[in-house]
């Protein structure tokens, strides 16, 4: 199994040591604690990358800034709290990383957060297309050359 | 029933006019002794932001479904989550939810397995509730837990098996499913996953009525007359047809389970819970693909 960067696998383990109905209330944490949109961003909403894989709404941008890193954004209503969990995690746990780790994060990530019992299969493919979505952004601007956002 | 049904005349004109509440009469019910307000949410965080106060959670993947198998509980499993959720056999179950009351309509139809007697919906569910601005809450009420009898589950009167459902070909179905699922075309969309299913289309003869059809802008039902043109007049379905309704795993179907049976008063409605994740997935079963229901090989 490829190992998760540091980052994640502290979210990891956070979930895997809390009894399962508190990994929901873990989960909620994550869904309120998902930043906005930065303004630049709100404002142009063409410029976010629709992720149909989620049951709900959610729309994602990726930009790899000056500095290298890897920077991530989230547009998820509150009526959708569980994508939004997905979205803060990946958030708390991608953001800052290099495009070549974001890149080497295991697509069975989903699977690895102890969170099978409690959440249906198909919430889980969504996190899954999250990911996908967002590998994708980063490997088009790295090979681009270009910090873009699509 | 112990408590006095909603008398809204829109009710009234229904085939079974008591299965269906306003969220006016909801209001004024709530803490009534011999209710219980249920929220059946297809995001299973959903209650935890808020709900209606006093209301209790069921959700459906980790309560109502068995662990292992692909099945419901038992009668000994409902009978335990009843007595943990504070339920008797004679108490009222009022169920709301996201999403235009499917899961609600599903955890509903789950305790009809069951026989539960007393049981309504809330007409236009949780979006309706909030967008009147009434009250929300994150307490979790303290529940008193209840007594319940063991009754086994009736998988013969309103639930339907594959083997069943091939018995059934040539006969009234509903494909409850948006128009893409029932053509079969959303499975050719390059880098969409699949929703579980190898196989795209629909059951043949099914004809395609999307659930939503059945549903106001508000997420309230519609007017029985507006109903009866969309079942009865335009496809063509009786009262007394022994109908099938399936959609991806059953719980688009309980909405429509629940017009048909309670709504306009079909005598005979099943619930195909196998669904499409079954029937796109099981080996030599004939497939329609396109917009024409087509009919039984």
């Amino acid at each position: 199994m490829n190992a998760l960067p540091a980052s994640l696998q502290q979210i990891a383990d956070e979930f895997a040591a809390l009894e399962p109905a508190q990994r929901l209330e873990l989960l909620l944490e994550f869904s309120n604690d998902l930043p906005a949109l930065p303004e630049r961003l709100a404002k142009h909403p063409e410029l976010l990358e629709p992720v149909p894989e989620c049951q709900s709404p959610i729309f994602l941008a990726v930009e790899v800034g000056d500095d290298g890193r890897v920077r991530l954004h989230f547009s998820a209503p509150p009526e959708a709290p569980t994508t939004r969990g997905f979205a803060g995690i990946l958030h708390e746990g991608l953001d800052g990383l290099s495009p070549a780790e974001v890149l080497a994060v295991p697509d069975d990530l989903p699977n690895r957060l102890s969170l099978t019992e409690q959440v249906s299969p198909l919430r889980l493919r969504g996190m899954a297309g999250m990911l996908a979505r967002i590998k994708g952004q980063v490997a088009r601007s790295t090979a681009a050359g270009v910090p873009a956002t699509r | 029933m112990s408590i006095p049904a909603d008398t809204t005349p829109k009710f009234a004109e229904y085939a079974v006019g008591d299965r269906l509440v306003s969220t006016e009469w909801l209001a004024g019910h709530l803490g009534t002794p011999g209710l219980v307000v249920i929220e059946s949410d297809e995001d299973v965080l959903l209650y935890e932001t808020g709900h209606i106060p006093g209301a209790i959670k069921i959700d459906w993947h980790t309560e109502l479904n068995d662990p292992i198998t692909r099945d419901y509980l038992d009668g000994a499993g409902f009978a335990d989550l009843m007595a943990r959720k504070g339920i008797g056999r004679d108490t009222t179950v009022v169920f709301y939810g996201d999403k235009s009351n499917w899961w609600a309509s599903y955890a509903m139809w789950v305790f009809r397995l069951f026989g539960h007697p007393d049981v309504r919906l809330l007409d236009g569910g949780r979006a309706l509730w909030i967008a009147e601005g009434r009250d929300m809450t994150t307490d979790r009420p303290t529940i008193s837990p209840a007594a319940y009898p063991v009754i086994e589950r009736d998988d013969s009167t309103i639930r339907a098996f594959k083997d069943e459902v091939l018995g059934h070909l040539g006969k009234p179905m509903v494909d409850v499913r948006s128009p893409l699922e029932y053509s079969g075309e959303r499975t050719h969309m390059p880098d969409y996953p699949e929703e579980g299913a190898l196989r795209g289309g629909h059951i043949p003869g099914a004809q395609s009525v999307p659930w939503a059809r059945a549903a106001n802008e508000d997420g309230t039902f519609k007017s029985r007359a507006e109903l009866e043109a969309i079942y009865v007049g335009e496809k063509g379905l009786a009262p007394d047809d022994d109908v099938i309704a399936y959609c991806r795993i059953g719980e688009r179907s309980s909405h429509t389970w629940f017009v048909l049976t309670y709504l306009l008063g079909f005598q005979q409605v099943r619930n195909y819970d196998g669904s499409w994740t079954e029937w796109g997935n099981a080996v030599k079963v004939p497939i329609v693909k396109g917009e024409e229901p087509g009919s039984a090989p």
